[in-house]
C-alpha cells in the first residue's frame, strides 16, 4: 500500500512538473504568436510547421549563450537568485487540484499532490518568497540598474500582495475553507438538486482585485515596471545571461500558469464544468473531462494575460502605487465588510 | 476625470475589444524569401548601363550623372576609343571605369534624368545584400547589361518621356 502510494505521488509530481514546464515553454511561443496576431503579423513560423519547435530553438539559444558572472557580484547569491525564482514558481503548483479523484480498482486517487487544509495560505507564502529571487538577484549583481529594478519589483509585489490577500479574505468568509480542494468541490455544477454557481458570481469585485493583483504579482504588463529599457536597462536581470536569464524569464511564465490555475480554482469552478453531473457519464470520465475543463480555463487566463499585455500601456510608478494603495486596498476592505455583513445576515 | 474614466475599466474594455478584432484580421506580412512584395513598374532599383541596338555601350563618360547625383555615389574615368573598338563603344569617348556606390545611392533617379545618351536607367531589380562594404561598389561588370541579356526599361519610358523624345531639336535628344 505504501509503495503504491509513493509511486502514485511520484507519478503525480512528475506529471505536474512536466506539464508545468511544457505549458510554460509553449507560453513563450503562444506569447509571440498572440502578439503577432493582435498586431496583424504572423509570428514565428520557421522552426517546424507553424513554428511549433520555436521554444526548443529559444531554449537551445539560451543554453549556447556565453554565461557571464560579473566579478564584482556576490557569486553565491547571483546564482541563488534565479534558482529561488524558479523554485517558488514550481512549488505553487503542488496544491492545485487538477481534478477530483480517479477511482481505480476501488482505490481513490485524488488528482492533487497535497491537499493542505491551509492551501491558499501556502500558495501565498510561496509566492511571497518569489520576491526574494528577484531581490537577491538584483542585489547580488552589484549594478545600480539591477538594484533599482529589484527595489521596484519588490515594492510592487509586496504592495499588491496586500490587496490580493484582502480580496481572498472575502472569498474565505463566504466559503468557510482555505483548502483549494474543498473550494473546488463547493463549486461543483449540476442541475439535479446540487446547482452551485462559481464563486465569480458571488465575488465579482474580489475577482477583479485578485486579477489586477495577479498581473502585478507576475510582473506582466501593465505592471511590468521591474523591466524597463529606457530607465533601468533590463531591470533586475540586467547582468544575467544564458540559462540564468532563461530561468528568470521562464519563472514568469510558470507564475502565469500557476496564477491562472489559482484564479480558475478560486473563482471559476476549478475542475468543474456546468451540468457535469447530468450527463450520465462514468465518474472517471467526468474527472478527466473536468481536468480538461480546468486546463481550458487556465489557457484562457494565459491568453488573457497576453491579450492585456498587447492592449494596455504600462503604468507610471506613482500611478502603480496609487492604484495599489489608494484604489485596490480600500476596495478590498469594503468588499470584506460587505461580504461579512451579507454572511452575517444570511447566517441567521 | 469622471468616475468611469478614473476606474480605467471602461477604457480597458474598449481596448481589449479593439485588439480582439485584430486577432481575426489578415496579417500584413509578406513571407519574403518565398514571396516578394509586389513593386511598381517604375520602381527605382539597381541601375543598368544600356547598350545600343548593335551592342555598343551608350555611355560616353560625360559625367553629367555624377554631377547630378545628390549623394555623390557615381564616379567614372573617361577613355578614348581605339580603332577596332567601334562595336564596343558607340562614340569616341567612353567610360573605362564606372562605379556606383550602392550604400551612398538614394535611388532618386536624377542620374537617369541627367543622362543625355539614354545610357543609365534605374530598374525594378533590388540591390542585393552583401557582407562587406566593398561588395556594394558596383563596377561596370555589374552595371552594364549583357549583349544577349538586355534589360527591359520600356516601362520606365512613360508617356511623358516618349513625348519628350519626339522633340529632336532639344540637345538632350540629339
Amino acid at each position: 500500500m505504501m509503495t503504491e502510494f509513493i509511486i502514485y505521488k511520484l507519478i503525480m509530481v512528475g506529471a505536474i512538473f512536466g506539464i508545468t514546464l511544457g505549458v510554460a515553454a509553449y507560453s513563450t511561443y503562444a506569447e509571440r504568436k498572440v502578439a503577432a496576431f493582435l498586431q496583424d503579423r504572423i509570428g514565428p513560423d520557421r522552426a517546424g510547421p507553424w513554428g511549433i519547435f520555436q521554444p526548443l530553438a529559444d531554449g537551445l539559444k539560451f543554453m549556447m549563450k556565453e554565461e557571464i558572472i560579473p566579478v564584482v557580484s556576490n557569486k553565491f547569491l547571483f546564482v541563488l537568485g534565479p534558482c529561488i525564482a524558479m523554485l517558488t514558481a514550481l512549488m505553487a503548483g503542488v496544491l492545485i487540484p487538477w481534478g477530483s479523484s480517479i477511482t481505480i480498482n476501488g482505490t481513490e486517487y485524488p488528482l492533487q499532490i497535497a491537499d493542505l487544509n491551509i492551501g491558499i495560505l501556502y500558495v501565498f507564502g510561496v509566492v511571497s518568497i518569489g520576491v526574494y529571487g528577484i531581490m537577491i538577484g538584483g542585489w547580488a549583481s552589484n549594478n545600480k540598474f539591477s538594484l533599482l529594478g529589484a527595489i521596484r519589483a519588490s515594492a510592487q509585489m509586496i504592495s499588491y500582495e496586500i490587496a490580493m490577500g484582502l480580496s481572498i479574505i472575502a472569498l474565505i468568509l463566504m466559503t468557510g475553507t482555505l483548502s483549494l480542494n474543498e473550494l473546488s468541490a463547493q463549486q461543483a455544477g449540476g442541475v439535479g438538486g446540487e446547482w452551485n454557481f462559481w464563486n465569480i458570481v458571488y465575488q465579482p469585485v474580489g475577482f477583479l482585485i485578485f486579477l489586477v493583483c495577479a498581473f502585478a504579482e507576475t510582473n506582466r504588463t501593465p505592471f511590468d515596471l521591474p523591466e524597463c529599457e529606457t530607465e533601468l536597462v533590463g531591470g533586475y536581470h540586467t547582468e544575467y545571461s544564458s540559462f540564468k536569464l532563461a530561468f528568470y524569464l521562464f519563472a514568469e511564465y510558470i507564475n502565469m500558469f500557476v496564477s491562472g490555475a489559482v484564479m480558475a480554482t478560486l473563482y471559476f469552478g476549478g475542475y468543474n464544468f456546468p451540468f457535469m453531473n447530468d450527463l450520465g457519464l462514468d465518474q472517471n470520465v467526468i474527472v478527466i473531462l473536468g481536468t480538461i475543463a480546468l486546463f481550458a480555463k487556465i489557457f484562457f487566463f494565459i491568453f488573457f494575460f497576453m491579450w492585456i499585455r498587447w492592449t494596455i500601456p504600462r503604468f507610471r510608478y506613482d500611478q502603480l502605487m496609487n492604484l495599489g494603495w489608494k484604489g485596490l486596498i480600500p476596495l478590498a476592505v469594503i468588499n470584506i465588510l460587505v461580504t461579512g455583513f451579507i454572511v452575517l445576515i444570511s447566517a441567521d | 476625470m469622471s468616475l468611469a474614466e478614473r476606474l480605467y475599466l471602461p477604457a480597458i474594455l474598449g481596448g481589449i475589444v479593439i485588439t480582439f478584432k485584430h486577432l481575426f484580421k489578415k496579417a500584413a506580412t509578406v513571407r519574403f524569401p518565398e514571396k516578394t512584395r509586389e513593386i511598381s513598374a517604375v520602381w527605382r532599383g539597381q541601375h543598368v548601363l544600356k547598350r545600343d541596338d548593335k551592342g555598343a555601350e551608350r555611355c560616353t563618360a560625360c559625367g553629367l550623372c555624377a554631377v547630378a547625383c545628390p549623394a555623390e555615389a557615381i564616379t567614372m574615368t573617361a577613355g578614348e576609343r581605339k580603332k577596332g573598338e567601334e562595336n564596343l563603344y558607340r562614340e569616341e569617348k567612353y567610360a573605362t571605369t564606372y562605379e556606383i556606390n550602392m550604400l551612398r545611392c538614394i535611388f532618386c533617379g536624377l542620374c537617369e534624368e541627367a543622362c543625355p545618351k539614354e545610357a543609365i536607367f534605374l530598374t525594378d531589380r533590388i540591390v542585393e545584400t552583401d557582407y562587406s562594404r566593398d561588395g556594394f561598389i558596383y563596377g561596370k561588370d555589374k552595371l552594364v547589361e549583357g549583349v544577349n541579356e538586355r534589360i527591359d526599361v520600356t516601362k520606365r519610358q512613360t508617356k511623358q518621356v516618349l513625348e519628350f523624345k519626339q522633340h529632336k531639336q532639344l540637345s538632350h535628344n540629339k
